[in-house]
């Protein structure tokens, strides 16, 4: 076949036009998450599964804000969770109120402020914070919460709390089931669309520099530490509704579910799929917990599964860091364009 | 002429090392005003220290009247002072285009720019700033794909996109051609009516050709100061490039 070549002096447009393969995907998630429960009616605990899926997308979502846009390596995205998951279920226990009006943004302001807090000490000295120092500054505080509230009597200790009220939706109990699951999906949607909205604006912009060159964006006048805060506030927020939505409906939340363990599987989940992509920790979530769920039956390879699971991401991490997304999508996709001469 | 920036008595010590020594350094407005001296004279020292790369460990850094001694750099960026690195930071995985809109909505709020506000209204000024340096028609391109001199235009149309009272520029010219070389005095010569510049450059006929005023360091010490021609008559001057250099 001949190969058509490009005359000298003429304009490459193939290397200048930028995919459109991530709207796709998008539209694809999108499609078959909304149909998912019609081919699953006969079966509950896969409604279940899949609702529990898109809870943990968002928490996913909330660490690739962090760590695939801002270069923020945070181990602490399941502190956020669980804090918001805790207190939703303490106020329901105590002060029997579970309306989702009231809740569900107390679950998000939980989640913003406690971020907002951590990014005070964390990120809003005077000269930005390396990684490593971010990073540990929160895993510290995901292990710290975690054992606090592990010998706590007053928060269950080590038993957590169980039997969480009911999330109260308009006159509604959501239980388990296809409207939790379309409640779940809608938030998750909302979420998303909110956090894409950000990536792709102006602000994205300074974030996408920001990973590139921290100094450089410093001398042009942008107090990075701020951006910084700004979003891991943001991510924060998005960390506690998805710990709000966990709780309610798995009816129970534990030292677990704050912890360093579950933020690394967040961490896990982002650079599976594709960290800065927003939808690559979607699927990464999807594809981690599914397998899981399948292995769990697996009495021969369920006790191998961490090990498999361990040995997969390794791979991910060194060859494909760009995660599964990474083979579909262009290096100037995944990086975005954000303004143009037309 | 009215004093943009003056440094006085500036020291910066690296641990042993006394990079600078009480240098003193006065540029008015809308001058060029060149930096030379031999390697490790505390050149790149001294523009890293008005920048704010550096803080020095003795002496004052005053702009537009304000002591921005210790002020961080996106502090002065914001009061107009604008770098261009000696290496070239472009920001490589971005195009051409989004690098000059990184420069120009620097001084946009934050709401503003999550709600892309001035996405539309900046497009002409990046277009302006791109052609003016000759990458108007390479806008939609990544930045790492442009060779190192277009590079350097592009952080030259970076730093001057915002306006600033002052360019502070660290050898622009390292790593071009002769060509390259006579296009950036071009380029550059016309600022001189919207902004002041300090310039750090070993290309002597560049700096001789574009600066108004020189300051000479040896040894981390102003050794003179004064206009291109005072500096080509100077006695000590000549002494340490005809025997140092």
């Amino acid at each position: 076949m001949n190969k058509q070549k490009t005359p000298p002096g003429s304009v490459n447009f193939s290397a200048l036009r930028i995919g459109r393969v991530l709207p796709v995907i998008e539209v694809a998630v999108l499609v078959i998450a909304l149909v998912a429960p019609w081919l699953m009616t006969s079966s509950p605990e896969l409604i279940t599964l899949a609702t529990n899926i898109l809870i943990l997308s968002l928490l996913a979502i909330s660490f690739d804000l962090c760590w695939g846009y801002s270069g923020i390596m945070s181990f602490g995205q399941a502190l956020y969770f669980g804090v918001a998951g805790y207190s939703i279920a303490l106020i329901g226990r105590d002060l029997g109120f579970s309306h989702a009006w009231g809740m569900l943004p107390l679950a998000m302001g939980v989640g913003l402020l406690l971020s907002f807090i951590f990014a005070v000490f964390l990120l809003l000295g005077r000269r930005t914070p390396t990684v490593i120092f971010v990073s540990l500054g929160t895993l510290t505080g995901a292990y710290a919460a975690e054992r606090l509230v592990s010998g706590w009597q007053y928060v269950g200790a080590g038993n957590g709390l169980s039997s969480v009220k009911l999330l109260q939706f308009g006159g509604f109990e959501m239980v388990e089931g296809p409207a939790f699951y379309y409640l779940a999906l809608a938030l998750l949607f909302a979420g998303y669309l909110a956090s894409r909205y950000i990536v792709r604006s102006q602000f994205g912009l300074v974030l996408a520099g920001m990973r590139q060159n921290e100094e450089r964006l410093a001398f042009f006048g942008y107090r990075i530490q701020a951006f910084k805060a700004l979003i891991f506030s943001f991510a924060g927020m998005l960390a506690g509704l998805a710990g709000a939505l966990y709780a309610y409906h798995q009816g129970f939340i534990g030292p677990g579910n704050m912890g360093p363990g579950l933020s690394t599987t967040a961490v896990l989940y982002a650079l599976f799929g594709g960290s800065g992509t927003l939808i690559g920790p979607v699927i990464g979530t999807f594809l981690i917990e599914t397998i899981s769920y399948v292995l769990a039956d697996q009495d021969a390879i369920k006790q191998y599964w961490p090990v498999i699971l361990g040995t997969v991401l390794l791979a991910v991490v060194v060859f494909k860091p760009t995660g599964i997304l990474g083979f579909v999508l262009t290096a100037r996709e995944r990086i975005g364009s954000y303004g143009g001469r037309k | 002429m009215s004093e943009l920036l003056a440094v006085e008595a500036v020291t910066k010590r690296f641990g042993t090392l006394q990079a600078l020594d009480g240098v003193d350094l006065v540029v008015p407005a809308n001058t060029f005003h060149g930096l030379i001296g031999p390697n490790g004279s505390g050149k790149s020292t001294l523009l890293k220290a008005i920048a704010g790369a550096h803080l020095p460990t003795t002496g004052t850094v005053r702009f537009g009247g304000r002591d921005i001694t210790n002020a961080a750099p996106y502090e002065r960026a914001r009061q107009g002072m604008s770098l261009k690195f000696q290496i070239t930071a472009v920001l490589n995985e971005l195009s051409v285009y989004d690098n000059v809109l990184m420069a120009l909505q620097a001084g946009e709020s934050v709401w503003s720019l999550i709600r892309s506000r001035a996405r539309a209204r900046l497009r002409d000024e990046v277009m302006h700033a791109l052609e003016r340096f000759r990458l108007a028609s390479r806008a939609d391109e990544l930045a790492g794909l442009l060779s190192h001199g277009e590079q350097q235009w592009l952080e030259i149309a970076m730093a001057l996109a915002p306006r600033p009272k002052l360019l502070l520029l660290d050898e622009p010219t390292a790593g071009m051609s002769p060509e390259e070389r006579r296009v950036t005095g071009e380029l550059l010569m016309p600022i001189k009516s919207e902004c002041a510049l300090v310039i750090v450059e070993h290309d002597l006929d560049f700096i001789r050709d574009i600066c108004d005023a020189l300051t000479v360091l040896d040894q981390g010490k102003v050794l003179d100061t004064g206009t291109v021609d005072e500096i080509q008559r100077s006695s000590k001057v000549q002494q340490v490039y005809t025997t140092r250099v």
